[in-house]
């Protein structure tokens, strides 16, 4: 406990002790604070105050709004809503005490970073896309954004190349596309999204069967098999439904999503990973036994319909390289 | 005058004082949310069969037990759920959460951490078969990700057992699941029938069944896999408001 004692000055120092005994000798010096550093503390406190009124978070309306109108004020456009289609900033102007949501809305449509994004989205929105690899502002434009949006939505599955998961999601970048590769194609499958399908054939065809069907498949991109399993392949292909949508030249429908089996490009079957033929034929039989389950969201929700231009734009420039 | 070596030489008096200190800044924040009018924003759906009713509804038993499992491995050390009214979250992430769309977390994810991304709205961004390998193996799709493999989730059966009792604890919470007629009406009246039909404690487990049945979030027809309830909650996360449909000054208002 410490008792009350007498100040004492240290003869070395000069410094005075606080007056306070613990435990009979233990005293401690009282060295305060240097004086121009406390006023700099009171100085804070009321620089607190000061800014707490201008940030803005002094109630100024209290009988009204409660405690959250400030002292100052942000303007911004509302958004119109006609007929289910918003137009953002399409309504009268808005004066709101000043908080962050009515920054943001104030930012989107009065920030000149963000106003030179809207226009160059706008901008290569609106030009063909030959005129896009020509003009090297919209080029580069496409390139950079694009590569952001792309990152951000599409990178997930098709990975940041573009180059796809064989087997789960499609190679943007080899030019060639299940559900055609115009740009308004392109455009719709990102809009709407894409739900393929290809049954599962385990139940309806023989080991033998689909055996057959994998080599004629394989022979169709011109690997080596075994001719006489191609040929009896080639009459499952036609009769047991493959031809259906792969069509009988088995170049595929982009109607369907259905894929070309003539051009060497394997998205679903692990074919150019496999060293024999006979690993070959086992990973088309997989495919084919197994059927396809694969889907894509639809994006419109997410992206506006200038941005998804863009993107079609950014997938152009980057299987075209 | 009270001296400061009184305070200091009193243990008891130094907590009390300490307590009333550290809960000024406290009590200043959260206060006044209490007397403020739309504090939570009241959001009605805007058109269909629904139109007027509440757009933020409870979660359904599937998506609430895997909000569990959320809770469970911990996803909310490394992901938030809160995108901020800033221009470049609004760029990645849409639009910046409204304190009406996690009303109903007991406790909310809102989280403070961001070592992987916001999933505030991850909901239908990506297929249910994507989560499913994500989770099993994130690298297999983001060879770049650093987040941990959690393989056991789709083969761990999804544990049922105290559906109802968990849902009844989060209603003495607040949250409007039904137990009664009179609830259960109040229900519709608030969210439309076929929400309601959803929040019933007493059809919980067909409920839950039913929805694992027809989403099959695990690709799994034939099990009912912790999985089925974690993709669940992940494919609704932030898809309940339909903003395309709001005026933006609508949510202005509440601040």
């Amino acid at each position: 406990m410490s008792n009350k004692h007498k100040i004492t000055k240290d003869p070395l120092t000069g410094a005075e002790t606080t007056g306070h005994v613990w435990d009979d000798t233990l005293q401690e010096f009282n060295n305060p604070l240097p004086t121009w550093w406390l006023w700099a503390f009171y100085a804070t406190i009321i620089f607190s105050i000061v800014y707490w009124i201008i940030y803005p978070s002094w109630p100024t309306n209290f009988a009204k709004r409660g405690f959250i109108e400030g002292s100052t004020s942000i303007s911004f456009k509302a958004d119109s809503i006609k007929d289910g289609k918003k137009i953002v900033g399409g309504g009268e102007e808005m004066s709101v005490p000043w908080n962050t949501r009515a920054l943001l809305a104030h930012e989107m449509q009065n920030d000149p970073n963000e106003l030179k994004r809207q226009a160059m989205v706008k901008k290569v929105a609106g030009m063909a896309l030959a005129d896009v690899a020509k003009d090297p502002d919209s080029s580069a434009f496409v390139r950079a954004y694009g590569k952001g949006i792309f990152g951000d939505y599409c990178a997930a599955c098709h990975q940041a190349g573009g180059q796809g998961v064989r087997g789960h999601y499609p190679n943007l970048v080899d030019d060639a596309w299940l559900w055609g590769g115009d740009p308004a194609d392109i455009e719709t499958t990102i809009r709407k999204g894409r739900k393929g399908n290809m049954p599962a054939h385990k139940a309806t065809l023989s080991d033998q069967q689909i055996t057959e069907a994998a080599n004629y498949v394989l022979s169709l991109s011109g690997e080596a098999v075994d001719t006489g399993l191609a040929a009896s392949g080639k009459e499952i292909f036609n009769t047991k439904g493959c031809s259906g949508c792969h069509t009988p030249a088995a170049t595929g429908m982009k109607a369907l999503g259905s894929a070309n089996l003539t051009d060497k490009i394997w998205t679903q079957a692990h074919v150019p990973e496999a060293d024999t033929i006979e690993a070959k034929v086992k990973a088309v039989k997989a495919v084919i036994s197994g059927g396809i389950q694969r889907e894509m969201p639809s994006w419109e929700a997410r992206l506006s319909g200038d941005e998804i231009k863009v993107l079609v734009a950014y997938l152009k420039l980057l299987s075209s390289n | 005058m009270l001296k400061h070596e009184s305070i200091e030489t009193n243990a008891a008096l130094l907590i009390v004082m300490t307590l009333a200190a550290i809960s000024i800044g406290g009590l200043v924040e959260i206060v006044p949310l209490h007397f403020i009018e739309g504090t939570v924003e009241d959001v009605r759906i805007v058109d269909g069969p629904n139109k007027g009713k509440q757009a933020v509804r409870p979660y359904t038993p599937l998506e609430q037990l895997g909000r569990d499992i959320y809770q469970r491995e911990g996803c909310y050390t490394c992901h938030s759920q809160m995108i901020r009214p800033f221009r470049d979250e609004a760029l990645r992430y849409g639009h910046y959460s409204l304190a009406a769309e996690s009303q109903y977390d007991h406790p909310f994810q809102w989280g403070s951490m961001r070592r992987g991304p916001d999933l505030a709205r991850v909901g239908g961004k990506y297929s249910s078969a994507w989560h499913v390998k994500h989770l099993t193996q994130p690298t297999s799709v983001v060879p770049e990700s650093i987040m941990p493999n959690y393989p056991w989730l789709s083969e761990t059966p999804l544990d049922v057992v105290g559906l109802a009792d968990k849902m009844s604890t989060l209603k003495m919470v607040g949250v409007p699941y039904s137990h009664t007629k009179i609830e259960f009406d109040a229900n519709v009246e608030k969210f439309g029938e076929d929400v309601a039909k959803k929040l019933d404690i007493n059809m919980a487990e067909k409920n839950l069944e039913a929805q694992a049945k027809l989403g099959d979030f695990d690709g799994n027809p034939d099990k009912l896999s912790e999985m089925d309830a974690l993709v669940a909650y992940l494919q609704i996360l932030g898809t309940m408001i339909d903003f395309s449909k709001h005026d933006e000054a609508e949510f202005v208002k509440f601040r």
